[in-house]
Order: structure tokens, then C-alpha cells, then sequence
């Protein structure tokens, strides 16, 4: 596995473009998602309106594969139904934990990250967006306190 | 009589892991010192015989292999006093590391000791292991937890921890070394400061004691603590030094087995120290290559290793503080051969990926310092650290990679 494969040109335009992406006040942010061993550190904003996760806004402060994933990750659910969300969400975990195959037809773009599955000390950072998001959709969808 | 001049090149023959050859044929460069250092054939000899011929257990059966086991643990013991001057081997417990020392002494004295109008100092450039249990044991006994700040340039704010140490304050909790910044703290003269304030002294000699020589007698330190595998011994063992009355005074953390007097039915009274805080079969094979392991760095010598280390740090600021982009974090005028630096617009979990491509390892992280991270103002940094098998060769390479790694971010960019 050579770091070419790493790291793609796809993820370094995500790196140093990321998209949905800005700054995130504390009372927007939906969760707040640190990676205590290497202090990388991610804020996740969305809605759902008629089924759909919708406004996705991501402030991340992290490593090339952290900031891309969550790019990538932004791109790939903003505007889709929250089934899909989950289906997708399962298969790039399960790729990343090297359970299965990457497919494109089911991974789009987020493809780029499979060959994180071959270093295992970074899979972490491209799984914290994913689990800032199963965060999220759980505080979204969770019944109101009583 | 000049001290002799350590050949790092030499002496990376006593180290197996310098001879490793990696599946992509490369060679070891070891940059990750302050976090575990490569282990010398004598140390791993020592554990090794240990396991072959004298597996006894410690302090209680009379068989050869026993008395063996036992004498050879306790002329470690014996080993580790001396190497930090302490008065008697009965000053040393046996401990996994510095992090099980704090936690014995935040425990067993800080606990009992305590009360809700006493303060703890410790400074902002604490590993989280001389702090967790501070604020875990203030919080407990109502006490309050104080932060000596650090000036920019990476040492400690003296004035501002004058100010700190009042009469209030009962602990003085204090690292020797940074393990971000490298900047060796003068602990003599703070524990003078302290004394005179009426606070007892903990000294985290983790970073420092594989590097400095250490006397604790000299000092007049009350606690110091220190792990093995960071100079040269094996995981799991390290020692707590403290003062006859303290370690009489505390209690013990781990009760059970080793460390009773008489027991009965319903309580039991305690070995003397420093029996009473080694309750269970302790880590004797690890105490053993601990011993070899003071030996090694004994017979190498404290004055050639810290010239050897002092001309290398020289070096190596010099060498990676003239790469574009680069910032160095601390510019203390005493410190150790440790190095964080953040290389501009690349993530230090990137930098560490492509050194380790070549070969080269050093840390990337919060290294263990999140408020001295957040003091400096960023959430993670790299961090390349030294020690007696390393030369130029090695700071010219980690340079090489650090212009690589700059190079793969900017072009494409």
C-alpha cells in the first residue's frame, strides 16, 4: 500500500476545500465529537424536513483524511432520505473495517477513503465524522423529552 | 580528564531493534524517545535469564529459585536508589510507572492528608498523568487545584508561581521536564521555594530521569517519581522515591497479598515500606531489567549523554527551525532533546503517516498535554525526540521527509 493511495487527489481537494463546511456557534452545533487520542475535533449541524437530513454544516479541525472524510461525508448525505443515510453510513463503515468491498455503486465519491482500511491507526479519523453523524441523527430523531 | 564522547553509531549495536530490516527494506529511525525508548540486549538478557533459570517468587519461599528471585529484585531495588541518590532502597517502591506513582501518592497521601482549605499547585506543561489525579483528589476533598502558567518561550512563569505558592498550598505537583516542550523546569530551586512555603514536593521525573542525573537527597524532593521503559527498561515497571516519614504516613493503595505483617480475621496490619505498597506478585522480571537498564545508562555516563543530547538538540533546531513553514514549540535555554514543531497547512497526523513511510517515527498528537495544547494555541502537534543512539544523520533525514511531506501538500495544491 503505498500513501499515494492514501492519500488521493480526491481527498486532497476535499482537505483543502471542504465542502458544507464553516464555522459553528455553540448553540448550532448538533454534537461535538473529539478524537481524544489525537485531538481531532469535528461540530455537526443539520435539520430533517420531510424525511431528509437537510442543511448539513460541518466545522472540522483535523487531519487530511478526518477534514476529507467529513467533507466527502457532507456531500454524500446532505439532501438524502435518512434510510439511505443509515444504508450508506453501514457500508462505508464495514469498508473501512475491512468486512467488505468498497463498490462504487453503493459508496459514490466516498470510495476515496477505502484504502484507509489498509492503515489501521487512521481509521479513526475517518470514522469520526460518520459517528458525529449517528450522534446527530439520534438527537434529530430521538422522541421530545417528556 | 575530557568525559568521553558517546558514538550513537556503536551503540545502536547493542539495540536489536537497529537491526531490524522492514518488509519495504528500510531501517529504523527512532524519533518517539520521550514516549518509549528501544531496549539494550543487557536489559532484555536480564529479563530473559530471569524467566530461564530464576523464576521464584519474592519474599516468601526458601528454595534456591526464590532467594534468587528475591536477591535479584531487591539489588534492583538497591540499583534504582542509587542512580537517583536516594538515602536507602527502603525510599523505593516498585511501581507499572510514573502514572501508577502519582496515582499512589494522589492516594494514599494527598487523600488522607487533604483538607478543603489546602490548595495543590502543578503548571500548565503537566502530562495528564501529574494532573488527572489532582483534580481527581482536590475534587474528592473539596481542595482546589492551582495552574502555574508557561511564558511563551516555553518556561515556567517563576513569578506567577511565587505568587501561587502560599502558605495554602500543601503540594507542589511539578514536572522536571516538558514532554511538548523539552524545557527542563529547575526543580532545585522550586522545591526551596516550596519548602519555604510548608508544601511537600512531587517531582514527575518521567521525561528527565533517562536523560539527567538525578539526586533526589540533593534535591530534598518529598516524592519523585519516573517509568522504566522510557530509559531503556521494559514496560510495566517504574519507581516512586519518597521520604522515610512520608512513605511511614501514607497509606497503602493495593491491599492483598506480600504487603501484611499479621493478619486476621477481621484486619490485618502492614509491612514496612516499601513492602507495604507492593501488595501481589510484583513485576519481577520487569524490576530486574529495570537494574540492567540504570546499569547501561551508569556505564554510558551522564555527562556524555547530555553533551551528546545537548550538541544534537542544537542540531536539530537549528536544521528544522530553517524549513519553510515550520514552527518549533518552546525555546527554553535548558531543555532535553525533544522537539514539537507543527509544519504549516499539513496536519501533524499527516506529517507523522509520511514519515513513517521513510522509515522515520516520531509522535503526532496532544501528546498527552491538552491544556499546555490549548495554552499554545493548537490541537495537535509533531513531535520528534532523542536520545543516546541518535545523530545528525538521523535530524538531516526527519528534515528530508518534514520538505517531502511539505512538498505532497503544496504542489497539488
Amino acid at each position: 500500500m503505498q500513501l499515494d493511495d492514501l492519500y488521493q487527489e480526491v481527498i486532497l481537494d476535499h482537505y483543502r476545500h471542504p465542502r458544507c463546511s464553516g464555522e459553528l456557534a455553540e448553540d448550532e452545533a448538533l454534537v461535538d465529537e473529539e478524537n481524544p487520542l489525537c485531538g481531532d475535533h469535528l461540530k455537526l449541524a443539520a435539520h430533517i424536513s420531510d424525511g431528509k437530513l437537510t442543511g448539513v454544516k460541518i466545522q472540522c479541525q483535523g487531519c487530511a483524511i478526518c477534514t476529507a472524510s467529513a467533507s466527502l461525508m457532507a456531500e454524500a448525505v446532505n439532501d438524502q432520505p435518512l434510510a439511505d443515510i443509515r444504508k450508506k453510513s453501514e457500508a462505508f463503515l464495514a469498508v473501512l473495517r475491512g468486512e467488505r468491498a468498497a463498490s462504487e455503486d453503493e459508496l459514490g465519491d466516498l470510495v476515496a477513503l477505502r484504502g484507509v482500511a489498509e492503515f489501521p491507526l487512521r481509521v479513526k479519523c475517518a470514522t469520526l465524522p460518520w459517528h458525529a453523524l449517528a450522534a446527530a441523527l439520534q438527537r434529530l430523531t430521538a422522541p421530545p423529552a417528556a | 580528564m575530557s568525559a568521553k564522547v558517546l558514538d550513537p553509531l556503536k551503540l545502536r549495536a547493542d539495540f536489536p531493534a537497529f537491526g531490524r530490516v522492514f518488509e519495504d527494506g528500510r531501517r529504523l529511525i527512532y524519533l518517539d524517545n520521550a514516549a518509549t525508548t528501544q531496549k539494550p540486549r543487557d536489559v532484555l538478557k536480564a529479563t530473559r535469564r530471569y524467566y530461564e533459570e530464576s523464576a521464584g517468587n519474592v519474599h516468601r519461599a526458601v528454595h534456591r529459585l526464590a532467594a534468587e528471585a528475591t536477591g535479584l529484585y531487591e539489588e534492583a531495588r538497591q540499583k534504582v536508589a542509587t542512580f537517583i541518590g536516594a538515602p536507602s532502597p527502603k525510599n523505593i517502591v516498585f511501581t507499572h510507572g510514573a502514572t501508577e506513582g502519582i496515582n499512589l501518592v494522589a492516594h494514599g497521601w494527598a487523600r488522607k492528608f487533604l483538607n478543603a482549605s489546602d490548595e495543590v499547585l502543578v503548571t500548565e506543561m503537566e502530562h495528564h498523568s501529574n494532573l488527572i489525579p489532582w483534580q481527581q483528589v482536590t475534587r474528592e476533598r473539596g481542595a482546589r487545584l492551582l495552574l502555574a502558567p508557561v511564558l511563551e518561550d516555553g518556561t515556567l512563569d517563576r513569578e506567577a508561581f511565587r505568587h501561587l505558592l502560599t502558605p495554602r498550598v500543601k503540594l507542589v505537583a511539578m514536572t522536571h521536564a516538558s514532554n511538548v516542550l523539552g524545557t527542563i523546569n529547575p526543580v532545585a530551586e522550586l522545591i526551596r521555594e516550596a519548602h519555604v512555603a510548608g508544601a511537600c514536593v512531587l517531582v514527575d521525573a518521567a521525561q528527565s530521569a533517562p536523560h539527567l542525573p538525578l539526586n533526589v537527597t540533593e534535591l530534598d524532593a518529598d516524592f519523585l517519581v519516573f517509568s522504566g521503559h522510557k530509559l531503556l527498561g521494559p514496560t510495566g515497571i517504574g519507581a516512586l522515591y519518597a521520604k522515610a516519614e512520608l512513605l511511614d504516613a501514607m497509606d497503602p493503595l493495593l491491599t492483598g497479598g506480600e504487603m501484611i505483617s499479621r493478619v486476621w480475621d477481621d484486619h490485618a496490619t502492614w509491612a514496612e515500606p516499601p513492602q507495604k505498597f507492593e501488595a501481589g506478585t510484583p513485576h519481577i522480571a520487569g524490576a530486574i531489567g529495570l537494574g540492567a537498564a540504570v546499569d547501561y545508562l551508569t556505564r554510558l555516563g551522564h555527562d556524555a549523554l547530555r553533551q551528546h543530547e545537548q550538541k544534537l538538540t542544537a542540531y536539530a533546531l537549528e536544521k528544522l527551525g530553517a524549513l519553510p513553514g515550520l514552527k518549533i514549540f518552546g525555546r527554553a535555554p535548558e531543555r532535553l532533546a525533544v522537539v514539537s514543531f507543527a509544519l504549516e497547512g499539513v496536519h501533524p497526523h499527516d506529517v507523522a503517516q509520511f514519515c513513517d513511510r521513510d522509515g522515520i517515527a516520531i509522535r503526532a498528537g496532544h501528546l498527552c498535554a491538552q491544556p499546555l495544547l490549548r495554552r499554545l494555541g493548537v490541537p495537535a502537534v509533531s513531535r520528534a525526540s532523542f536520545y543516546l543512539y541518535n545523530n545528525r544523520d538521523d535530524v538531516d533525514r526527519l528534515a528530508e521527509g518534514l520538505l517531502a511531506v511539505r512538498k505532497f501538500f503544496h504542489a497539488t495544491g
